[in-house]
């Protein structure tokens, strides 16, 4: 009853919040305006869901709070994969400018670098998660100096082209996008149903899970497919937002206070749509667009990490 | 035994790097230098090879001391957040001081650094799950936090593309009157090697060094600044050269054991040899241009890196 109550006070303040991002200083040319809104909304609630929800699911199979999906390297393939492509192509091309082939080519890169990572990593048996994720990290860290390798070699010019992609932004979201986006999460959503069983006794730890009738390694292969599809989507559509799902998740666990996921999940992903939609609107009306909701979110997300490291470990 | 190879391997190396560039001078010119070629090797050729060996010697042992101390091999100025500090640092001081000198960008970086390397520290004692994978995770999460705080500001500034120049190391841009701050780190390495002994006591923990009567603190503490300022002097004159502090003491263990006086001479040398090779593949690989020592170094490094930690997965199992 009481955690239904916290899910209920949450969606009327997510959905406070998106009536005021749509109305707010609606001037005169409505129609216009009302519609860009919309689709801005739109990808901004898809993102916030993809990342909250695979954020989640990742610190439950790797049972450990202070961990980011995002860090195995998918955010550093992205931005090598626009760095090259601007190197390669220059910001004129094809390929930069028309944002359904971009969306297509990064999403399908992102997705087989996942695939590859996790099947080398699980080919050897008996490696544990941790492994993968930290050969992940160095893996990123590889991408990284290539990319700003070729980073410096780009003319200043095309480089601000560069920049916009280097940061989320909503702003220059397409609405045929976010269509084929909202598609395939619901595709991955539906996949995840069949899972969803498993989670509250996969939180429990290995042992427990396997004793209690999980197939454990397959289910935590699936979850981490979904992950990477959800992360690949986010990222693709609008720019990397590395601590976004940290943010959220822990505020999710400290404001819910229960382990069971048909309620954490709902609870992270308002609280991300809460996070994201203000965001964007201090963005826009108190910032007047002078920094990216991606800059203040890692900011405040990454303060907040180190008062979860400094703070919960004590105990 | 093995330490003369590595010397040999030094000098042989060290007169490849004086003698390769666009500029033509050969060995047996030595004795009939025109004035051109004098002065190319006066301005360019050789601060380069000095500063590189520097920069290898003290990045070197710089790693060795911080896995000492925080007993992990696995955690280095890459892995520990005192890079992304010192370039934090940096950035810091060219908004505050718009003409900052050298000077006092090292400073205010060597601050950075030691804070930021003094906080993962703290972390790593309150962190209870010390498994020897997860702190480097831990390590590498929060130099990402560091890194955003400064993008946050890069960004507002328009210095984006800047800060990626002290992202990647570069040797190119050594040329006489640009490297000598890195003579700073010298100091500090003979430093590092006067108090070897204790930093091995120091890294068996707290309770057991101080029965033996040693100011754990104190060595502890001495031991971050030395690591914080070599890291902040080699990132503003060079920048990044990642990964190195992590493997080159790693392969030192491989042969050696684990007596830090005896492995300091090997780190040291390993070290030099190991950036000077890669410099030298740099300068040959697309000659006449070269790729800056970040990359190769942070190519081969990576993957030495994870050769060690499946190497290592490979004795557990």
């Amino acid at each position: 009853m009481k955690l239904r109550t916290k899910i209920v006070v949450l969606s009327l303040f997510a959905l406070l919040l998106i009536l005021l991002f749509l109305f707010i200083g609606l001037g005169s040319n409505w129609g216009y305006s009302l519609e860009r809104r919309a689709w801005k909304i739109a990808a901004i609630v898809l993102t916030g869901v993809c990342i909250a929800f695979s954020t989640v699911i990742f610190q439950t199979v790797t049972n450990n709070r202070i961990l980011t999906p995002n860090i195995i390297g998918l955010d550093s393939m992205y931005m090598l994969i626009q760095t090259a492509v601007v190197y390669v192509f220059g910001s004129t091309n094809k390929l930069l400018v028309d944002s359904n082939l971009n969306f297509m080519l990064t999403l399908a890169l992102m997705m087989v670098f996942a695939l590859l990572l996790y099947w080398v990593m699980f080919r050897r048996e008996g490696n544990h998660l941790y492994f993968l994720l930290l050969v992940g990290i160095i893996l990123g860290t590889l991408l990284g100096s290539m990319t700003t390798f070729l980073q410096l070699l780009i003319d200043p010019s095309e480089f601000l082209v560069l920049q916009g992609r280097m940061f989320a932004s909503f702003n220059s979201v397409q609405g045929q996008l976010t269509v084929i986006c909202y598609i395939v999460a619901i595709a991955v959503g539906l996949y995840y149903m069949r899972l969803h069983k498993y989670m509250d006794a996969i939180s429990l730890g290995k042992g427990h899970a396997v004793n209690l009738g999980v197939p454990y390694d397959a289910v935590v292969k699936q979850l981490l497919v979904i992950i990477a599809a959800l992360i690949s989507v986010a990222t693709a559509l609008v720019g990397p937002l590395t601590f976004l799902g940290l943010l959220v998740a822990n505020v999710a666990y400290q404001f819910m206070k229960t382990y069971r996921h048909a309620y954490l999940i709902p609870g992270a992903i308002l609280i991300s749509i809460i996070a994201l939609v203000g965001g964007q609107l201090i963005v826009e009306r108190v910032f007047s667009f002078t920094t990216t909701v991606s800059v203040i979110i890692n900011l405040v997300g990454g303060i907040y990490f180190l008062y979860l490291l400094l703070r919960e470990n004590k105990s | 035994m093995k330490l003369r190879y590595l010397v040999i391997a030094l000098i042989v190396l060290s007169i490849a790097s004086v003698f390769i560039g666009v500029k033509d001078i050969s060995p047996f010119d030595l004795f009939s230098l025109n004035e051109d070629q004098l002065e190319v090797l006066m301005i360019s050729r050789i601060p380069r090879l000095v500063s590189i060996i520097i920069a290898g010697v003290s990045m070197g042992i710089v790693g060795l001391i911080m896995q000492q101390l925080s007993r992990n091999k696995f955690v280095s100025p890459t892995t520990g957040g005192t890079d992304d500090s010192a370039r934090l640092g940096i950035l810091v001081s060219l908004l505050l001081f718009t003409n900052a000198t050298p000077m006092q960008k090292m400073l205010v970086a060597f601050v950075f650094a030691l804070l930021g390397t003094f906080v993962f520290m703290k972390i790593l004692d309150k962190v209870k799950y010390k498994d020897a994978i997860f702190i480097p995770l831990v390590g590498l999460m929060f130099g990402n936090i560091i890194t955003s705080f400064s993008t946050f500001y890069a960004y507002k500034y328009d210095l984006i593309q800047s800060l990626s120049a002290w992202l990647q190391g570069n040797f190119a841009l050594t040329m006489k009157g640009r490297y000598e701050l890195l003579y700073v780190s010298i100091p500090a390495v003979i430093l590092a090697y006067l108090y070897a002994n204790r930093f091995t006591i120091a890294g068996m923990g707290e309770e057991f060094a101080v029965n033996l009567g040693l100011n754990y603190k104190r060595v502890v503490n001495l031991g971050l600044v030395i690591v914080a300022l070599v890291s902040s002097v080699v990132m503003l004159t060079v920048g990044t050269i990642p990964f190195l502090g992590l493997i080159i003491p790693n392969i030192v263990t491989m042969y050696q054991g684990d007596n830090l006086k005896k492995n300091l001479p090997h780190t040291a040398v390993l070290g030099a040899v190991f950036v000077l090779a890669c410099d030298v593949l740099g300068r040959v690989v697309i000659y006449p241009y070269e790729v800056p020592i970040g990359l190769t170094v942070g190519v081969l490094g990576s993957g030495i890196f994870l050769y060690l930690l499946m190497r290592r997965r490979a004795y557990e199992a």
